[in-house]
């Protein structure tokens, strides 16, 4: 009402509630109990989708309508719900673009991914850890794998790298960003290299 | 918000993530001004999928913090380089150091295969043996089950740990440090004691007390120094480690007294820490029982009393078949 505020009040309220988002709470949750599903959810994304290619949109969307949904109130437990919410998502796509036969979405519930496995115990899960990040970072280009090292184990800093690698410090952060981008994929897309 | 609504289309997430990834990168490097943060926080609210995709790409970094060792290849990585933190309390402690490498299982020495030199001597103990081997400096080494160890004929100061487990209560010589080999890695007491467990394709370092280093000696990678409460994990490229509390890491050592000390511990691995010491085996098939947890100290030699106590705590289902028992639920 007041002719003071914003031209645009809505842009202005999306802003606030994104930054009310970003609580240390929910992003922990995220972190925690969200992201360790990704393979899963891309084993179900690449076997309910026929267009490969949109995989990483809609597995970016899954994570948007649960954050949105979790800001409200944090579901819990966090699996069946972003299953759902990615179920939803499919039903959604499939109803726009007409593409895609209504059956294909039909059989999601065969897939029992609301069933809790117990977890697996302390010592397993570092050996998997272990065994995760090495092919995470196999998988980088040498490179930017190179980077990833010196920064992570040895510690140096960006001017260090950069005289150990003989090239220039933009390039450092051109390699560290690369390989930020590719190890999320790695770590958290891929299922892991050898059967646990 | 705006890509919620079932109609619009999806936004691009490789683009999204490029860009989390460069602003992530960003405030890697320092020197973020005022105004970058502003620009920074103004890109973070613009939507919620910029928000989860700067998470995503920042968790996964974080997560790979847990590499504290790893053997490149690359000429870059050989320079050998202070280790950054150097606890320097512990560096002038000659307190006695008791470190922790364990040897599982029957694969042993996958990656390294020593020539035998002469007059090396081995010690060997069956499934649920135990042997002391008192060295002529003093040295007292302790085999658990199924272990195979050998010192080098021409070097007493060093010996092979080939498959099981062993607990070394060295006596420390700084101008001729103990060196074990187990598993392709190097372990050499900067303190007085330590104790090892080596799986196929694994190695387990923990120090109780005092100093050691731990090195892969194929990948020539920098010695690791492990202070008290360092849990190393050790595979061919890759060492991980994390800090335990020092009194759950002496329940690792409870096998001297010929006790296990399960804390937490789930049925699945309580069965296959029984199944190293006996002739009889456990099995737990089960994924439903499998993940039971168990306190409690057993007699490792006694598999019996384990299964009576299972039976009664946790209400499982004990099928007695002589050479082995099945637990079910």
């Amino acid at each position: 009402m007041s002719d003071k505020t914003d031209s645009n009040p809505d842009a202005e309220r999306r802003r606030s509630q994104a930054i009310a988002m970003a609580t240390p709470a929910l992003e922990g949750w995220f972190v925690r109990e969200v992201l360790p599903l990704e393979a899963a959810l891309m084993h179900f994304l690449r076997r309910s989708w026929p267009n490969k290619s949109e995989l990483d949109d809609l597995r970016q969307e899954v994570y948007v309508r649960v954050c949105e949904a979790a800001r409200k109130e944090i579901p819990h437990p966090a699996k069946p719900f972003v299953f759902a919410v990615a179920r939803n998502l499919l039903v959604d796509r499939v109803r726009r673009e007409h593409v895609v036969s209504i059956e294909t979405v039909s059989d999601l519930d065969a897939l029992g991914v609301a069933v809790e496995e117990p977890g697996p115990d302390r010592n397993a899960m570092a050996r998997q850890e272990l065994r995760r990040l090495q092919t995470a970072l196999d998988q980088l280009p040498p490179r930017a794998r190179e980077a990833v090292l010196l920064r992570k184990i040895e510690g140096l800093s960006y001017r260090e790298i950069a005289l150990r690698m003989g090239i220039g410090e933009d390039t450092v952060s051109e390699h560290l960003s690369k390989a930020m981008y590719a190890l999320a994929d790695t770590l958290y897309g891929e299922p892991l290299g050898g059967k646990p | 918000m705006s890509a919620t609504e079932s109609g619009a289309p999806l936004a691009d997430a490789r683009a999204i993530g490029e860009q989390a990834a460069d602003w992530l990168e960003r405030r890697e490097r320092g020197g973020f001004s005022e105004q970058d943060n502003a620009a920074f926080e103004a890109w973070l609210s613009e939507s919620t999928a910029h928000l989860t995709a700067y998470w995503r790409v920042r968790a996964a970094w974080e997560r790979a913090n847990r590499l504290s060792a790893f053997g490149s290849q690359s000429n870059a990585l050989r320079k050998p380089v202070t280790p950054q933190k150097s606890p320097s309390q512990f560096f002038r402690r000659v307190a006695a150091a008791v470190v922790a490498v364990a040897a599982l299982g029957a694969g042993a020495a996958l990656y390294l295969s020593p020539p035998a030199q002469p007059a090396d001597m081995t010690y060997a103990t069956t499934v649920g043996g135990k042997k002391v081997i008192v060295l002529t400096d003093g040295s007292r080494i302790e085999l658990n089950t199924d272990t195979i160890l050998r010192l080098d004929g021409a070097d007493r100061r060093k010996v092979w740990l080939d498959k099981g487990e062993a607990y070394f209560d060295i006596h420390h010589n700084a101008r001729h440090p103990f060196v074990v080999i187990a598993n392709g890695h190097r372990v050499t007491d900067l303190g007085t004691k330590f104790f090892i467990r080596e799986d196929a394709d694994r190695l387990e370092v923990a120090l109780i007390e005092g100093r050691a280093s731990l090195e892969n000696v194929g990948r020539k990678s920098k010695p690791q120094i492990l202070t008290p409460g360092h849990f190393a994990v050790a595979t061919a490229s890759l060492t991980s480690i994390s800090a335990k509390p020092v009194a759950t890491l002496a329940n690792d050592l409870s096998w001297r007294n010929g006790t296990l000390i399960f804390r937490g511990m789930t049925l699945a691995d309580a069965a296959s820490e029984f199944n190293r010491y006996n002739r009889k085996k456990l099995l737990v098939n089960d994924p439903k029982v499998a993940g039971l947890k168990i306190d409690g100290t057993f007699p490792a030699n006694n598999v019996e009393a384990f299964l009576d106590a299972v039976q009664s705590a946790l209400k499982v289902h004990v099928e007695d078949r002589g050479s082995e028992a099945v637990i079910s639920r």
